[in-house]
């Protein structure tokens, strides 16, 4: 796919020169937005063959009957609207996505602040092992975590009743289970806040937080005048950014629960794939997926227009 | 005066002790997994199954697991797919995003600047959004149950992010310099690999490590594609195909869990603050 930019840009030099000035200088420019758009041809092949396309393919998708024989209209998104399952599904990702995000960007909060008191040598290795849930493959420390849950040789277990404390049924019970399922996902995105969070900081002038000394102001005034309103920006994108992510999280619930037990801790994305590849109905399998599209939607408008905004006042 | 001086270091002292507590309390938390993860790798499944004595500790250490692992053919197979796809997946979504990115901070044209905008949306659509639609298309490619297909899906979720990053580097070189090099007589490509490349390459790092860790760790489409043991990759090959029967060889798939790590935690351990740099590049500027 490469080769096809490096033709045209290997011969932009020598059919300009004899020509006159200004219709060189004219065609140097068609040239130069042709050369550009050759270099963009397969980004833009690419993002309109499998992704842009998709999307409008699924649209068409999900109003096929189970067969893809016949056009229902909007009658799999009415049936699963009617299902009692897919409304605890809507209801269990709601749940997943607000809780995890809150909690990982908290932890991410105080690590940030925890770390940015160590000052020299030693907080690079502190960060390193910090970051180690983020490097290992989700679906790999999954699997672990549902090997420390597991019932008969458990080890969380073991620990708790070692403590004199009764076992728990981590992924049999519904309200343990979701739990379960927050918990593994807040220990591998909160070093992703963490890590954001810990650079914003570094990026406050030391000099404010002088002032607001000088002027009297304690440890919460300094985070509530200082530091909040200089992270503003970065708290907000991240936490919409983890928002889609974590909404649209497949491996934690697939591995750990498979959406058990009956079916309360499936999301969006595990019910999709039971419905749309285990049971083979694409077309419904679609239709699940699609309606984390308006959500989706809403949450990247926000992130585009806090971009836009950062990027306004760095050029300022 | 000295007095007061005195108590405000050793609140200082203090808040640090303080710090070094919580980190360590954090530590044991993000680590207890991984760690977890080791120590059963190197039990046998007797050890494992008789309940004698704490999960935590391991009275008969063994490479047993790895060994029989590495000893066969199909986890040979899933790790050889992973190394396949993922160096296809890098050099395809670097060469892709490279030029697409030099075109889209530097030499401006109709509709570029949608063209980055769409980017930058295309980065925050999860894959669990299309992998139905896309199961569709790959069946009429012709390549279900084919590791390749991998190799055209992968990067449709690295490219966006590493135009994305490898844009900020691009934008970020002052413009005097690409004048210089036209003046000099330099042809656009000439420019872009003898002083774009060079300049951005703490970027170029960056993107190259997102796109290997996404390729080397994702689940959804090879679960979702494949299902032939000798064409599932890692993750996927992983959970289907060791996870199965009644009674789970753990010490096996926890050993196997090292294995598909490894190569993540050896490339993070090195490069990791290059990625760190080109992931917060915007944090550290709002």
């Amino acid at each position: 796919m490469a080769d096809g930019a490096f033709a045209p840009a290997a011969g932009t030099q020598s059919p300009s020169r004899p020509a006159p000035r200004r219709a060189g200088l004219r065609t140097l420019a068609r040239r130069r937005a042709a050369i550009a758009v050759l270099m963009c041809l397969p980004l833009m092949l690419l993002i309109g063959a499998l992704v842009a396309w998709p999307a409008l393919y699924s649209i068409y998708l999900s109003m096929l009957n189970k067969k893809m024989t016949r056009f229902v209209g909007l009658g799999n998104f009415v049936f699963l609207l009617n299902r009692p399952a897919f409304r605890a599904v809507i209801m269990q990702s709601v749940i997943f996505a607000v809780s995890a995000v809150v909690l990982k960007a908290l932890i991410g909060f105080v690590l940030a602040h925890l770390m940015h008191n160590i000052r020299g040598r030693g907080q690079r290795i502190w960060r390193g092992l910090l970051l180690v849930p983020w490097v290992i493959p989700l679906a790999m420390s999954t699997l672990t975590w549902w090997w420390m849950f597991d019932p008969s040789y458990s080890a969380f277990n073991w620990l708790l009743n070692r403590f004199g404390l009764p076992s728990v049924p981590w992924l049999g019970q519904t309200w343990w289970a979701r739990s379960a399922v927050i918990l593994v996902n807040v220990w591998y995105g909160a070093p992703f806040f963490f890590i954001m969070y810990l650079a914003a900081l570094k990026s406050v002038p030391e000099q404010l937080y002088e002032a607001a000394t000088i002027d009297g102001a304690g440890t919460w005034a300094r985070l509530r005048y200082v530091t909040l309103p200089m992270l503003r920006n970065v708290i907000s994108i991240t936490v919409l950014f983890s928002l889609i992510v974590t909404f649209a999280n497949f491996d934690i619930v697939r591995i750990l629960t498979a959406g058990g037990p009956q079916d309360q801790t499936h999301l969006f994305s595990t019910y999709a794939f039971v419905v749309g590849i285990e049971s083979g109905d694409l077309p419904l399998g679609a239709a699940v997926s699609l309606f984390m599209l308006p959500i989706l939607a809403v949450f990247a408008w926000f992130i585009l227009r806090g971009v836009a905004r950062r990027s306004e006042e760095t050029m300022a | 005066m000295t007095g007061r001086r005195r108590s405000l270091a050793a609140e200082r002292r203090w808040a640090l002790r303080g710090s070094y507590a919580a980190l360590t309390l954090f530590v044991v938390f993000f680590l207890t997994p991984p760690v977890y993860t080791v120590l059963t790798s190197l039990k046998t499944s007797r050890e494992i199954g008789g309940e004698a004595g704490s999960p935590w500790v391991v009275h008969h250490p063994t490479l047993s697991n790895y060994l029989e692992l590495i000893g066969d053919p199909a986890f040979r197979g899933f790790f050889l797919n992973s190394l396949k796809v993922t160096v296809s997946v890098v050099v395809l979504s670097m060469a892709i995003s490279l030029f697409a990115a030099f075109s889209l901070a530097r030499m401006r044209f109709w509709g570029s600047r949608a063209l980055a905008t769409g980017v930058f949306l295309t980065y925050l659509v999860p894959a669990s959004l299309l992998f139905i639609p896309l199961f569709r298309i790959v069946g009429w490619l012709g390549l279900t149950n084919n590791t390749w297909c991998l190799v055209l899906l992968f990067p449709t979720l690295a490219v966006p992010f590493c135009t994305w990053v490898m844009i900020g580097y691009f934008g970020s070189i002052p413009r005097e310099l690409d004048e210089a090099a036209l003046i000099d007589g330099a042809t656009w490509l000439q420019m872009l690999f003898r002083v774009f490349v060079p300049v951005a390459m703490p970027g170029i790092i960056a993107a190259t490590i997102f796109a290997f860790t996404v390729s080397w760790g994702e689940f959804l489409y090879p679960l979702a594609y494949l299902y032939s043991s000798n064409q599932l990759v890692l993750t996927a090959g992983i959970v289907s195909e060791l996870v199965r029967g009644d009674v789970f060889q753990w010490g096996k798939i926890m050993a196997a869990s090292v294995m598909a790590a490894a190569p993540p935690v050896v490339i993070y351990a090195f490069l990791m603050d290059y990625y760190i740099a080109g992931l917060t590049a915007g944090a550290t500027k709002g």
